[in-house]
């Protein structure tokens, strides 16, 4: 097994450099000048970060004010529809459903921060050695990579809470471990291409030692690729934690998470539906603001994918 | 792919017998007598050193002993083979449907390129993408079974009460299992089709007059079908991994409910065996994408 051409982020775009539309004088000027303006021109991108704020902000909110207590119970208020008092029902418990679902945002984004750190953290540093160094120590890494990838965030999660007890730190773990070979291999692929380029040879002739050419000279240059991967993982891990805490090897009662609600509501699905629908709805609109963000970013970082 | 195989054994071992400190006070409980914990240590072999536990495990798994079921007292390996029974056809229908929806889909939406036909059946992916599958799965239950009645709302039969029934029992958990790669594949299907698309052959086919439908299905497609083949050769290995969450959802006797179970019941040697070999099954499935990929595509060398 040799070199593996994994497909890596699905391009969503055509690719192909012979159709980049000539940028007129005004087009060079908005792109260097108000890439802000341009930006908030782009439908995708406009959208998704207007979704993304408002995760952002509910999740804020959270922290400081909730309409109810969402760990409150109350026998009375058990499994009721949408109200006045409780505008998304409450669950079976009678926690109010509003107020837990503002709160599943705020362990949705530290899942998608924590585990996209994970995977950027030691993914890039694994890729870097290897696009650098090269020779077996780059085998040897790859060889890893691709069996890491053989654990998708299930597997890993399945593993290791068969050892220790469930819970969220374990899942951010599976998760970001389960980035690490795509972080890896993009860091890897934009070190082999720059590492002999003639402003890196010119910094060796100038007698820089390794560490400064590698994070001085070369990391700078393939942040945009990773910052467009980090914003497609995001998602992908707050999908990935609402999965596993739906097993019950995530986050554990009675913390709120939108997986671990729909845990709880599947045994009421035909007296209750409500509680099923909204918190699945909290996931699906969540990542889709932060695909279309991520979709957007890609258009806006790097023309040559327009779509 | 050989050292691959080996890390993925490695990191199994890792996880389950040396990061945990001591395996067997974790399959007894803390209060197991201390006797009790010495006989399972030195049945499990762990009184021997770690890398010769290592070499003796990983040259039995190879041979195909997984060990034995604490719980049902039965070798790990048979276990899984039955329920690969359940796990097997819902990973292939799903892959089935997956394609079979997917590749019209994209190739719609290139052929209607920046057009409303395209935006429709991206936005369309767009929510495949977000909607997690397991939720669609309970969403899927609520409609057919809970509202209409047309499926039962999960459990599985087995196959002696007749292939048509069974196969019933896997549509839901199937459609809910393939929808989010559905979506990928079918933006995978429309890009790489776009691509094709703009090269000079497909000018030179119009340009002599080949009907559209030939350029599209003769010319481009053909050629369009090695990126997809190799983003849907890995997609097989995440559906197994998914399938574990799906059989949750719909109570089917599969790998996913075997490990889960078997967490519960602190069965380390069953959970050990079903990781190692879906992880393996992935590792082989994508090195045999890349091999076919090079077949396919005689432009790449594999050094």
């Amino acid at each position: 097994m040799n070199e593996t051409p994994h497909p890596g982020p699905l391009p969503t775009g055509e690719r192909g450099s012979d159709r980049l539309p000539l940028l007129s004088r005004e087009g060079v000027e908005a792109r260097v000048r108000r890439p802000w303006r341009r930006a908030l021109k782009h439908v995708t991108f406009t959208v998704g970060l207007a979704i993304t704020a408002l995760l952002l902000l509910t999740a804020a909110l959270s922290l400081g004010y909730t309409p109810r207590d969402p760990l409150e119970m109350s026998m009375e208020a058990r499994l009721q529809v949408p109200s006045v008092a409780h505008p998304l029902g409450t669950d079976q418990f009678g926690r109010d459903l509003l107020s837990r679902i503002m709160v599943g945002a705020v362990t949705a984004i530290l899942v998608g921060v924590i585990a996209v750190g994970i995977g950027v953290g030691f993914g890039v540093l694994l890729g870097m050695l290897s696009g650098y160094f090269g020779g077996w120590l780059d085998e040897i890494f790859m060889r890893l990579m691709d069996a890491v990838q053989g654990f998708p965030a299930i597997l890993s999660a399945l593993l290791i809470t068969a050892v220790f007890k469930p819970g969220l730190a374990i899942t951010m773990v599976a998760i970001g471990v389960s980035f690490l070979p795509i972080f890896a291999r993009l860091t890897r692929a934009a070190f082999l291409e720059l590492r002999d380029r003639e402003f890196v040879l010119a910094a060796r002739a100038l007698g820089a030692g390794d560490a400064a050419i590698i994070g001085r000279h070369i990391l700078p240059n393939t942040l945009a690729p990773l910052i467009v991967q980090a914003s497609i993982s995001f998602p992908v891990a707050i999908l990935a934690e609402a999965a596993l805490s739906y097993l019950g090897l995530g986050t554990q009662p009675p913390n709120p998470s939108w997986g671990l609600m729909l845990r709880e509501s599947q045994a009421f699905l035909g007296m209750s539906p409500w509680f099923a629908v909204f918190p699945g709805t909290a996931i699906a609109l969540t990542v889709l603001g932060l695909n279309l963000l991520g979709d957007g970013l890609r258009d806006l970082l790097d023309p040559k994918m327009m779509s | 792919m050989l050292l691959t195989l080996l890390f993925v054994s490695l990191l199994v071992f890792v996880v389950v017998r040396v990061l945990p400190g001591d395996p067997a006070l974790i399959m007894l409980g803390i209060e197991a007598s201390p006797d009790a914990v010495a006989r399972m240590r030195e049945a499990l072999g762990l009184d021997r050193p770690v890398p010769v536990q290592y070499a003796e495990w990983a040259s039995r798994a190879v041979l195909g002993d997984l060990g034995r079921s604490i719980q049902y007292d039965v070798p790990v390996a048979g276990l899984i083979a039955s329920r690969l029974s359940v796990t097997l056809p819902l990973t292939i229908m799903a892959a089935a449907l997956m394609v079979m929806a997917a590749i019209p889909l994209g190739v719609f939406a290139a052929t209607r390129h920046r057009r409303w036909g395209d935006y429709a059946a991206m936005t369309l992916s767009q929510l495949g993408i977000a909607v997690p599958g397991f939720w669609a799965g309970l969403l899927l239950i609520l409609l057919f079974s809970v509202k209409l009645g047309w499926f039962q709302a999960g459990g599985f039969d087995g196959w002696g009460q007749g292939v048509g029934r069974a196969l019933k029992s896997l549509l839901l958990p199937a459609i809910a299992l393939g929808l989010f790669q559905f979506a990928v594949l079918a933006r995978t299907t429309r890009s790489a089709l776009l691509e094709v698309l703009r090269e000079e052959y497909v000018k030179t086919a119009r340009a002599k007059g080949v009907a559209e439908r030939a350029v599209i299905f003769r010319h481009a497609l053909k050629n369009a079908m090695i990126p997809i083949l190799t983003v849907a050769g890995v997609q097989l290995g995440q559906l197994m991994a998914g399938s574990i969450i799906l059989e949750s959802v719909f109570y089917l006797p599969g790998l996913g409910r075997l490990a889960l179970g078997a967490i519960s019941a602190r069965d380390l040697p069953v959970v050990q065996g079903v990781v190692l070999s879906v992880a393996s099954a992935i590792v082989v499935i994508n090195a045999a994408v890349d091999i076919l990929y090079g077949m396919l595509d005689p432009r790449i060398r594999y050094e």
